[in-house]
């Protein structure tokens, strides 16, 4: 028996056609996984399901019966939620305040707020969420809130949910948490269908999935025997490497960058507490932590945005302490910064104008204080070639480019200038995985030329995969520094959340 | 890039005819007829030489105005102080040309104009200042600025530097400081190839040269620039320097080439309308000089509708208020584009 049966269905925005003709069957009480990259359709064929966008055509089946759904109300009222990937909380309100929202249990015209309370702890307890009612939403962790969001689907008696990219919030150890929920949501006869783009998790949770490819159906299959990569390449549509060519380096290298008891203070809270850390020439350092333990001030440390209360910072042997972050540039430390729009690049600057951003005044791109621009869009024409850079010319907007053509370009101009020390701060966030391919081969080609990186990632598999050697950051402390080797993923998770030892509190990953 | 600046030409076209639409609505309602009055409008703004050299001399302060506006705007600053600017810097000019007498004229005129300049740039340059210095935001200090520069001005006009007689006026300029008419007794002087050359300057700076583009970084995206080591703070004073010398140039030839001394008052809301200059013209320099023209033909042609019609020539300023209204809701102006293509894209489908 199905629970859905989407048939055929098309949607288009204007001349763009978004789903294609996508027949989608998911049987009640499994956990379904719907593949495909940024793009490929997911969120608008889960969004007609969720009666927010009506369908140009084809039929929709829930529990063998045609339904029409005209808004969410609808949806709801046969059963379905939706988790958004951005959470709809309110964070001034408790726990129970929020899961009770819109159906309030009531005593006369008064809000029952006991009665909430009772009802919310029960249905936790019958779901194994568990979550203090009484709590505030704001003081919640991610990963719980979360929670409460499943929890008010169910509080609405929903019995299929549909949850946008659930995991890319949430720590290792939280995903793991997540999918003992998604389970036991399956084992009460719930049926779950998650949007994601990442392989693993779906090879480890899901019962199920289908896999869409710009706007149309690939195929749908069960999880059980499918290889990772065959799937990675069905969804992309063409061959992915997963491996990387990493070229082994001599063991003892000259220091690039180094790190000196860096501490810094904001608003009397300390932000890097005595941070030491060495680069060597041709090796990936991976900076790895929950974001907001200090990453952000490291890098803005190092590019010479903020100078730091104590401790120093020293390129090739010498000290570049109080340095502008022009000078910094000048000197070979090229930066990929984390937000591609707020810092990495101006979005109504031309291509080529952000091409040059940071080293306009080469002398390649300018004279006496003049752009040289011809010379500009010839050299911009070269690297849209060579990175595969996917736009109509030299002059369209940034704003205009994908976000993975944005960050080749981005990409692009910090190796433009053969830095010798690259500091890539979540080089592949939001970004398909044609171009995360791409933009992880460039990382290892210019490790490979012996120069070196420090990468900062929230994504582990990306950390684990590119570094030679890790340093976990946690409230602004390194907490572990040792060879990629060294670690497994679990012992990396645990050192993130601050257990010193590096325990595996949630069992192997 | 060429998409969306068709579309803000656009905007600004529909806008103006939007304004057009309504005040023609308004002066309906005041019993006129719309036909009569903009029949009248337009033989005062191109009807004869004399109109055309009218529009053209009411124009170019306005495309002082209107650049000095655009210049701070590029680097994310707003100096809605260009009022005071054209003032302080017209008094400049007048003091200056007063003295010298004996000098070749194009010299005296660029002394006059750099002193104005200067005056102008550095009244701005308090703005940028407090802004840098002491985070004050730089409209409310330069709107005070604006009161400042006025009584200020007034009352070295009417003490220090008053000329003998009844009105409150400085000395006449020497002859050598005159900016000459291009078509006598009227307004048009050799300015406006002042204005359309400082139009063109700022153009080229913009799109040509590293301080343009460090400028339009900061104004752009302020964290993508600091992160490409540009100093925000000094294309803040950068800005408003320029910003507040090309007001204060534009009071200069309102002295040097239409009156010939300062007097009490004379620019008035030049400051103000070169905002509304600037909007309309998309912050652009070539928009500028446009929409400068346009204005300018509306104010000339007001009077001459007030003489034929009895419409009030200050009915000038609710067509230009709408301008304004239309331009800052472009949702407005967009969606009637929308509807028209929209029924086009129905017919040919």
């Amino acid at each position: 028996m199905y629970a859905i049966e989407m048939k055929h269905i098309v949607k288009k925005f204007g001349s763009f056609t978004a789903n294609d003709d996508i027949s989608l069957c998911v049987r009640k009480g499994e956990i379904h996984s719907l593949l495909g990259e940024n793009g490929a359709g997911k969120t608008t064929l889960m969004n007609i399901l969720y009666g927010l966008y009506g369908a140009d055509s084809g039929e929709i089946l829930i529990n063998g019966k045609e339904v029409h759904l005209k808004s969410p109300l609808d949806a709801i009222y046969y059963g379905i939620s939706m988790v958004h990937q951005h959470f709809m909380l309110v964070d001034a309100l408790t726990v129970a305040e929020n899961v009770v929202l819109g159906s309030e249990p009531h005593r006369g015209i008064r809000f029952n707020y006991e009665q909430a309370c009772k009802e919310v702890a029960e249905l936790g307890e019958a779901y194994g969420l568990y979550i203090d009612p009484k709590e505030m939403v704001k003081n919640l962790p991610v990963g719980v809130k979360q929670r409460v969001e499943i929890l008010k689907a169910l509080y609405h008696k929903s019995d299929i949910l549909i949850l946008d990219e659930p995991t890319a919030v949430l720590t290792p150890q939280e995903v793991n948490e997540f999918f003992e929920v998604l389970k036991h949501l399956r084992a009460m006869g719930k049926t779950t269908i998650i949007i994601t783009h990442k392989l693993k998790e779906t090879i480890k949770i899901a019962d199920t999935l289908t896999i869409l490819r710009k706007g149309r159906f690939i195929l749908s299959r069960t999880v059980k025997g499918a290889d990772e990569k065959e799937l990675a390449e069905q969804m992309v549509g063409r061959q992915v490497l997963f491996e990387v060519d990493r070229k082994e380096m001599p063991k003892q290298q000259n220091i690039a960058l180094s790190l000196e008891g860096i501490t810094y203070y904001k608003r009397k809270k300390v932000i890097l507490n005595d941070i030491s850390l060495d680069l060597q020439y041709g090796e990936i350092l991976g900076i790895a932590g929950v974001e907001g333990n200090g990453q952000t001030e490291l890098i803005e440390v190092i590019t010479g945005l903020t100078h730091p209360d104590n401790g120093t910072v020293s390129l090739n042997g010498e000290l570049i302490k109080e340095a502008s972050a022009r000078r910094i540039l000048d000197l070979g430390i090229a930066h990929i910064p984390e937000d591609r729009g707020a810092r990495g690049s101006v979005s109504a600057f031309t291509l080529w104008e952000n091409y040059i951003l940071g080293y306009h005044r080469k002398c390649n791109y300018q004279k006496r204080g003049i752009l040289d621009v011809r010379r500009v869009r010839n050299i911009m024409k070269t690297v849209i070639d060579d990175f595969g850079i996917r736009c109509n010319s030299t002059e369209n907007l940034m704003k205009e480019l994908s976000g993975g053509n944005q960050q080749k370009l981005i990409i692009a101009r910090a190796l433009s200038q053969s830095p010798d020390v690259l500091i890539a701060a979540q080089p592949t966030r939001g970004v398909d995985i044609g171009a995360i391919e791409y933009i992880h081969e460039q990382l290892i080609r210019f490790r490979n030329q012996g120069k070196s990186i420090i990468l900062i990632s929230a994504d582990l598999d990306e950390i684990m995969k590119l570094s030679d050697r890790i340093a976990v950051i946690f409230e602004g402390k390194i907490v572990a520094d040792r060879p990629v080797s060294m670690f497994t993923i679990g012992q990396l998770g645990s050192y993130m959340l601050g257990n010193a030892a590096g325990e595996v509190a949630n069992g192997e990953f | 890039m060429e998409s969306s600046k068709r579309s803000n030409v656009f905007i600004s076209i529909g806008s103006l005819l939007l304004a057009l639409l309504f005040s023609a609505l308004l002066i309906l309602l005041l019993k006129y007829s719309p036909i009569e009055a903009y029949g009248a409008m337009f033989k005062g703004a191109f009807g004869s030489k004399n109109s055309w050299a009218a529009t053209l001399g009411t124009a170019t302060p306005l495309i002082f105005a209107g650049l000095a506006m655009a210049i701070s705007n590029k680097a994310g600053v707003f100096n809605i102080g260009g009022e005071g600017q054209i003032v302080v810097g017209a008094m400049a000019a007048a003091v200056a040309g007063q003295y010298g007498g004996g000098l070749p004229k194009i010299i005296h005129i660029v002394i006059c104009l750099l002193a104005a300049g200067i005056a102008g740039g550095l009244w701005a340059g308090i703005a940028a200042l407090l802004k840098v210095k002491m985070k004050i935001n730089e409209v409310i200090v330069t709107i005070m600025l604006n009161y400042l520069a006025v009584y200020f001005v007034n009352y070295l006009v009417m003490n220090p530097f008053k000329a003998e007689g009844m009105t409150a006026r400085t000395n006449y300029i020497s002859e050598s400081a005159v900016i000459p008419s291009i078509i006598r007794n009227t307004r048009l002087n050799y300015g406006i190839f002042l204005a359309i050359a400082v139009a063109l300057i700022f153009l080229f700076i913009l799109k040509r040269t590293i301080m343009g583009y460090e400028l339009r970084s900061v104004g752009l995206n302020p964290s993508a620039a600091e992160n490409a080591g540009i100093a925000a703070a000094k294309y803040i004073y950068i800005a408003m320097f320029l910003s507040g010398a090309v007001a204060g140039i534009g009071g200069a030839v309102e002295v040097l080439g239409v009156h010939k001394y300062y007097i009490s008052n004379m620019t008035v809301k030049y400051g103000y309308d070169g905002i509304a200059v600037s909007v309309m013209g998309g912050n652009s320099p070539i928009g500028i000089l446009i929409s400068a023209v346009v204005f300018g033909a509306l104010k000339a042609g007001a009077s001459n509708m007030n003489r034929m019609t009895h419409i009030p020539s200050e009915f000038i300023s609710v067509l230009q208020a709408l301008v304004i209204i239309f331009v800052a809701t472009p949702a407005i102006v967009r969606r009637g584009k929308d509807r028209i293509s929209k029924g086009k894209g129905k017919r040919e489908g």
